[in-house]
């Protein structure tokens, strides 16, 4: 299972597939092409690796946390992906650098992208300063308050973000205004989608991309343990990171493989980003896949303190992932994931942010289940500078 | 027959075009609506498209995003739409098409959804982001219930896709007029007529085109090509506007009236 996932259709089983307007489709096919030709072109792949090696700084390392490990439980060992380190802070890079390469390929002369805490904006604006495109980022009005850092990044790397004052003014709508963008410059635009959602074949190449956090990660763990990991561990908002981590590893079937979504306010109050712990097969963004929907189809606001995982929606792999049972899906709440953010910054001295503190959050949980011996990787997908407000606002107020 | 088949072929008799009005369902209320639809039927009005609000219509503009956002917050649901035309169809047989994204169909249930929109005198459904690679169900239900499937083609359709595009189109084929979202323009693609000729001689079924329209001079220079011609965030605007009903009705009547006999033009 997983390799030879999606089928032609874009399908990982019943999820995926292409729920477009139709003139975005012959746009989707030259993606579908591009990508088809350039990961067979070692000059491509080649070009890709050296970028992530060196613009983005790959390998990022595997780092034993040994204080975070005795703290969830004594002999376990607990290991921390450290994609905070990538330049910009995150791992969205892996995925910017990749479709950026695939956009010059195409002849596009424009970026446009959807951002939701922003780290895929700035990854976005950072690779179009170096590679010089053109580049406009959505960015909910909400989220340009709530990260007004990183908004000030992409400025400074010469993108205009433009702000969604539609619906909810988070991610979701942000999607909606990029992809609207989308299909009415169709011809000089390149959408840089920024998770492994939306129709195919984004789920497809936006894993291809971020793969490379697992392949590196089971490269790592070999030569330091001589085995496979007991338990992955990743956030899960549209869910790049968690299947660049998972992907490598889905027919290791002894590995087991878990997603934390966000249960924000908690998954009984209805005020959550809990798509795949608490959601229902529906098409959001041209997939299908879980969404966060009423009685009447119409898709609902998505809640989290962090605003990466604040989406209703989740990719379809993961959908396929959960119906199958090849992993695991759990929620933690934001006051959870605040712990987890001060755990991670107190034992390890690493500030991470409120998207992997979510993973973070979960060990304390997982502990009765571990034992001793068990290995585990959490993908610390992105670095905290971007939350120190937020968290510096709920801590004056308390 | 089914009165969108049935009115496209009096209209070919009479050598006549169709003006097809587009109105988001429940704006600025279903009476209004209703008032209106009986008021167009009298003045010629071939069909009625009715659109169901949906949170996230991506293919929608400012205009109807934000007509849809006011009709979800008054309570405007697929069900309502259907209890509505259900109520219309005690009064009056226009043809009546829907247009709806695919999750509420999906979430209602396909087989459900159809044979609701049928027993409600519902007679077609367009539904923006679902095209025919994606609704081998839907269309296969609509079909045993002789609900018409319009899908959309647009100037960035292949020769290939026009050829399963029209293929999967009953009732009519609705080419979308700009590579955009809907909302008024006050140009056109200037190749508009190139793709409809192109078109017809893939299909015989009708063709109407719509996104961009608000321009009677826009109607009139279409409609030679097609066989009806589609205005929707031109009317929609006005009834989220003009806080007077009465005075949004008379306006909509007369750029309708106005719209009638410009696609109705004696070619110059």
């Amino acid at each position: 299972m997983g390799t030879s996932l999606p089928n032609a259709r874009g399908y990982f089983g019943d999820f995926g597939g292409k729920f477009v307007p139709e003139t975005l489709f012959d746009c989707l096919k030259e993606l579908e092409d591009t990508f088809g030709k350039s990961v067979k072109d070692p000059s491509f792949n080649r070009e890709f690796t050296q970028c992530l090696n060196t613009y983005a700084g790959r390998p990022t390392p595997l780092y034993f946390a040994p204080r975070l490990s005795k703290e969830i439980k004594p002999g376990v060992r607990i290991y921390l992906k450290r994609e905070d380190l990538c330049h910009t802070g995150a791992h969205k890079i892996n995925n910017t650098i990749g479709q950026i390469l695939l956009a010059l390929r195409m002849g596009k002369k424009r970026i446009i992208a959807e951002t939701g805490a922003g780290q895929h904006g700035v990854a976005t604006a950072t690779v179009c300063a170096k590679f010089g495109l053109r580049c406009d980022i959505y960015m909910g009005q909400e989220d340009i308050h709530r990260q007004s850092l990183n908004v000030f990044r992409m400025e400074l790397l010469g993108a205009r973000v433009i702000p969604v004052t539609s619906g909810s003014q988070t991610l979701k709508d942000a999607c909606n205004e990029a992809i609207r963008d989308w299909v009415t410059n169709v011809k000089t635009t390149h959408y840089l989608l920024g998770s492994v959602v939306g129709p195919h074949p984004y789920p497809l190449l936006v894993r291809y991309f971020q793969s490379v956090i697992g392949k590196e990660a089971k490269k790592q763990l070999r030569s330091r343990e001589e085995r496979l990991p007991h338990y992955l561990i990743a956030c899960v908002g549209g869910g790049s990171n968690s299947i660049g981590l998972f992907h490598p590893f889905v027919h290791d079937k002894k590995v087991n493989m878990i997603g934390v979504e966000a249960a924000g306010y908690g998954l009984s109050t209805g005020r959550h980003a809990a798509s795949l712990v608490c959601g229902e097969v529906g098409v959001l963004h041209g997939a299908r896949s879980y969404v966060l929907q009423d009685a009447d189809g119409q898709i609902k606001t998505a809640h989290s303190i962090s605003a990466g995982l604040d989406y209703p929606g989740v990719g379809p792999e993961h959908a396929y992932y959960k119906k199958t049972r090849r992993a695991h899906y759990v929620a933690v709440t934001d006051t959870e994931a605040l712990r987890g953010f001060r755990m991670l910054s107190e034992l390890e001295g690493i500030i991470p942010a409120l998207e992997p503190a979510h993973a973070i959050a979960y060990l304390p949980k997982l502990a009765k289940k571990l034992r001793k011996g068990n290995i585990c990787i959490v993908c610390l997908s992105g670095r905290g500078d971007k939350d120190i407000t937020i968290i510096r606002g709920i801590s004056q107020k308390k | 027959m089914n009165r969108i088949d049935a009115v496209f072929t009096q209209l070919r008799q009479e050598k006549k075009k169709a003006f097809i009005p587009f109105f988001v369902a429940g704006i600025p209320d279903y009476r209004t609506i209703r008032e209106l639809v009986l008021r167009l039927e009298e003045c010629g009005v071939a069909l009625i498209e009715l659109g169901v609000p949906f949170s996230d219509p991506l293919a929608d503009g400012p205009i109807i995003q934000m007509a849809s956002t006011e009709a979800l917050k008054m309570g405007v649901t697929s069900r309502s739409v259907f209890s509505f035309v259900e109520d219309l169809r005690k009064i009056t047989q226009i043809p009546i098409a829907l247009l709806t994204y695919c999750n509420p169909i999906f979430k209602y249930g396909v087989e459900r959804f159809v044979s609701r929109a049928i027993t409600s005198g519902v007679d077609g459904i367009i539904a923006p982001d679902l095209p025919p690679d994606e609704s081998a169900l839907f269309t296969a239900c609509a079909k045993r219930h002789n609900l018409k499937t319009i899908f959309l083609a647009t100037p960035t359709t292949t020769h290939e896709r026009l050829k399963k595009i029209a293929s999967a189109s009953t009732g009519f084929l609705y080419y979308v007029s700009v590579t955009g979202i809907t909302g008024p323009r006050d140009t056109l693609p200037g190749d508009i007529r190139a793709h409809l000729c192109h078109i017809k001689r893939i299909t015989r079924k009708p063709v109407c085109v719509g996104f961009g329209i608000s321009h009677e001079h826009q109607a009139r220079m279409l409609a030679p090509y097609a066989d009806g011609i589609i205005v929707g965030s031109a009317l929609v605007r006005i009834l989220c506007q003009e806080r007077n009903k009465k005075t949004a009705q008379q306006r909509i009547l007369h750029i309708v009236k106005k719209m009638q006999r410009a696609v109705n033009a004696p070619r110059s």
